[in-house]
């Protein structure tokens, strides 16, 4: 069968049209980000923090349906996780809770990851923690995919 | 749940009046025009009748219209029989940055086969500039195609300037009509064009038809190989009911021309002047001096487009994007891009174009659904905010 691009399944339009956890965040513990608005996608994750586990989070998202869907499950799936747990996630684990993206839109599940990845990265920061799934994690290199110039 | 279409440029509902005038050639008229009885006959006749209708809603003479599958075929014939028709005079084709695919594909083509091709830029509005034009023409330029009208912004082109700058130049000029058809009036003979690319579903008429107008004089070779059909210059069995329901549909648009034209620029105005009004930051992309009578592209600063496009839908409200990621090539749209609009404003557009059965019942239900779903998005949009705050 032939996926169309409109075509998401009934929970990515669920978690589209009803957003889990969007919105602002008071006094946050940490906040990453990951994209651009150029990009055609960016997401701010807030979290809260005790004990290395994470007790909340709210998002705030640039993108198309699928970037809002994986916002949604990515701020669900780590809230009650320890930071290290909420590390292990992977955009794939985001794609599979949510029952499948179309292939042309898998990306957009990455900046679920990247966000997080970001927001415990500076939660890690201010506290001086030092986390394994932190290992090699660079936030200067945040931007994903650039747009390719087309010359028509 | 009401259902607002405000996609017309997309495609348009067959008029009731084309689908009765269609009917009989799928069934009782379904005769075969190359054949030499009466059933052949008379679809003959009627295609001939079909014929005069397209050419009268444009003032060309009827032996100058040659149908075709659709506007997209007649854009491919028109640039592939000029550069092959013309190959001992040159090799170099003008066009513009913001033609419609059909256009710039069958030029990426020809560039292929060793023609040159000029893309000109167009300004922030989307018009072409008459001087850049006489600029590139050189003595090996064949043929200028500027298409009438664009698709997504709606910007109309100056096409009887660009007409006589390449008549002085004894260039051909080809123009893509297929969004200004039945939207702005057309005279070909008067405006001076050479080749007029036209298609009937965005004039209420069916999908799988289209028409190449060749002024008398012009001689390109025929596209399709096969029978004889259309004075031998497009082979294979004419699509005759479709051929009839663009007749019709011409002939409606051209009768119909001026309540058209007034019905739907006075509601886009409206719905514009709304927008507008109840949502702050939004902006226009094109000219509002030269454009299409039905078509408004808006800039909803700080949304993606295709979540915006999926709430409107959710809702009933049919529109379409320039926005990358509903496309399935995720290249962002390369008419808002020849505008110079910076990317995250080419993700935040939407085009809607309106037509003759939208309502303002229409546009009043539409509006107030978009108004709560622009604040929506903007409430999650990490953008949203820091501009609030910056």
């Amino acid at each position: 069968m032939v996926i169309d691009m409109g075509m998401y399944n009934e929970k990515v339009m669920e978690h589209f049209m009803n957003p889990h956890n969007a919105g602002e965040m008071e006094n946050p513990d940490a906040v990453g980000t990951h994209g651009s608005p150029v990009c055609g996608d960016m997401m701010e994750i807030a979290i809260k923090v005790e004990n290395n586990v994470i007790t909340d989070a709210k998002f705030k998202t640039f993108g198309c349906g699928s970037a809002i869907a994986s916002s949604s499950v990515a701020t669900d799936m780590i809230i009650g996780k320890t930071l290290e747990e909420a590390l292990s996630y992977t955009n794939k684990t985001f794609v599979d809770e949510l029952g499948g993206l179309p292939p042309q839109k898998i990306h957009c599940s990455v900046l679920a990851e990247e966000a997080v990845k970001n927001a415990i990265w500076n939660y890690a920061q201010k506290h001086g923690l030092v986390l394994e799934g932190l290992r090699g994690y660079d936030p200067t290199k945040e931007f994903g995919h650039e747009e390719e110039e087309e010359e028509q | 749940m009401r259902q607002v279409y405000l996609d017309y440029s997309a495609t348009t509902p067959v008029k009731k009046e084309v689908l009765d005038e269609m009917l009989p050639y799928f069934s009782e008229k379904f005769g075969n025009p190359s054949s030499l009885y009466g059933l052949g006959l008379s679809a003959k006749t009627d295609l001939n009748l079909a014929r005069a209708k397209v050419a009268k809603l444009i003032n060309a003479d009827e032996r100058e219209i040659y149908f075709t599958s659709s506007g997209t075929e007649a854009d491919n014939w028109a640039v592939i029989g000029a550069a092959r028709a013309k190959k001992a005079k040159g090799n170099h084709i003008i066009t513009t940055k913001i033609e419609h695919h059909a256009l710039l594909h069958t030029c990426q083509y020809l560039e292929k086969e060793g023609f040159d091709v000029t893309y000109l830029d167009v300004d922030r509005e989307g018009r072409v500039s008459l001087a850049d034009i006489e600029k590139a023409i050189t003595d090996k330029t064949i043929l200028i195609s500027v298409m009438f009208a664009n698709n997504e912004i709606g910007t109309i082109q100056p096409i009887s300037e660009i007409a006589g700058i390449a008549r002085k130049h004894e260039i051909w000029f080809h123009t893509d009509a297929v969004q200004a058809l039945g939207n702005v009036p057309i005279d070909v003979k008067d405006l001076g064009i050479d080749m007029m690319s036209m298609s009937a579903h965005k004039i209420y008429g069916p999908k799988g038809v289209g028409a190449l107008y060749i002024r008398k004089g012009v001689i390109i070779p025929s596209f399709m190989n096969g029978g004889a059909q259309e004075s031998k210059r497009r082979a294979g069995t004419e699509n005759v009911a479709g051929i009839v329901g663009f007749g019709k549909a011409a002939e409606l648009a051209g009768e119909n021309l001026k309540n058209h034209i007034r019905h739907v620029s006075e509601l886009r105005d409206y719905f514009k002047d709304q927008i507008l009004k109840r949502i702050p930051e939004v902006e226009i992309n094109g000219s509002m001096k030269h454009r299409l009578p039905g078509n408004i592209n808006l800039i909803f600063n700080y949304i993606e487009g295709e979540s915006l496009l999926l709430l409107m839908d959710a809702k009933g409200i049919y529109a379409s994007t320039g926005s990358a990621c509903s496309s399935a090539s995720l290249t962002p749209s390369h008419v808002l891009k020849a505008l110079k609009l910076p990317y995250e404003k080419i993700h935040s557009s939407i085009r809607f174009t309106i037509g003759d059965f939208t309502t303002k019942e229409d546009i009043d239900y539409a509006v107030e659904e978009i108004v709560q779903i622009v604040e929506r998005l903007r409430s999650i949009s990490p953008i949203y905010g820091k501009a609030k705050k910056g």
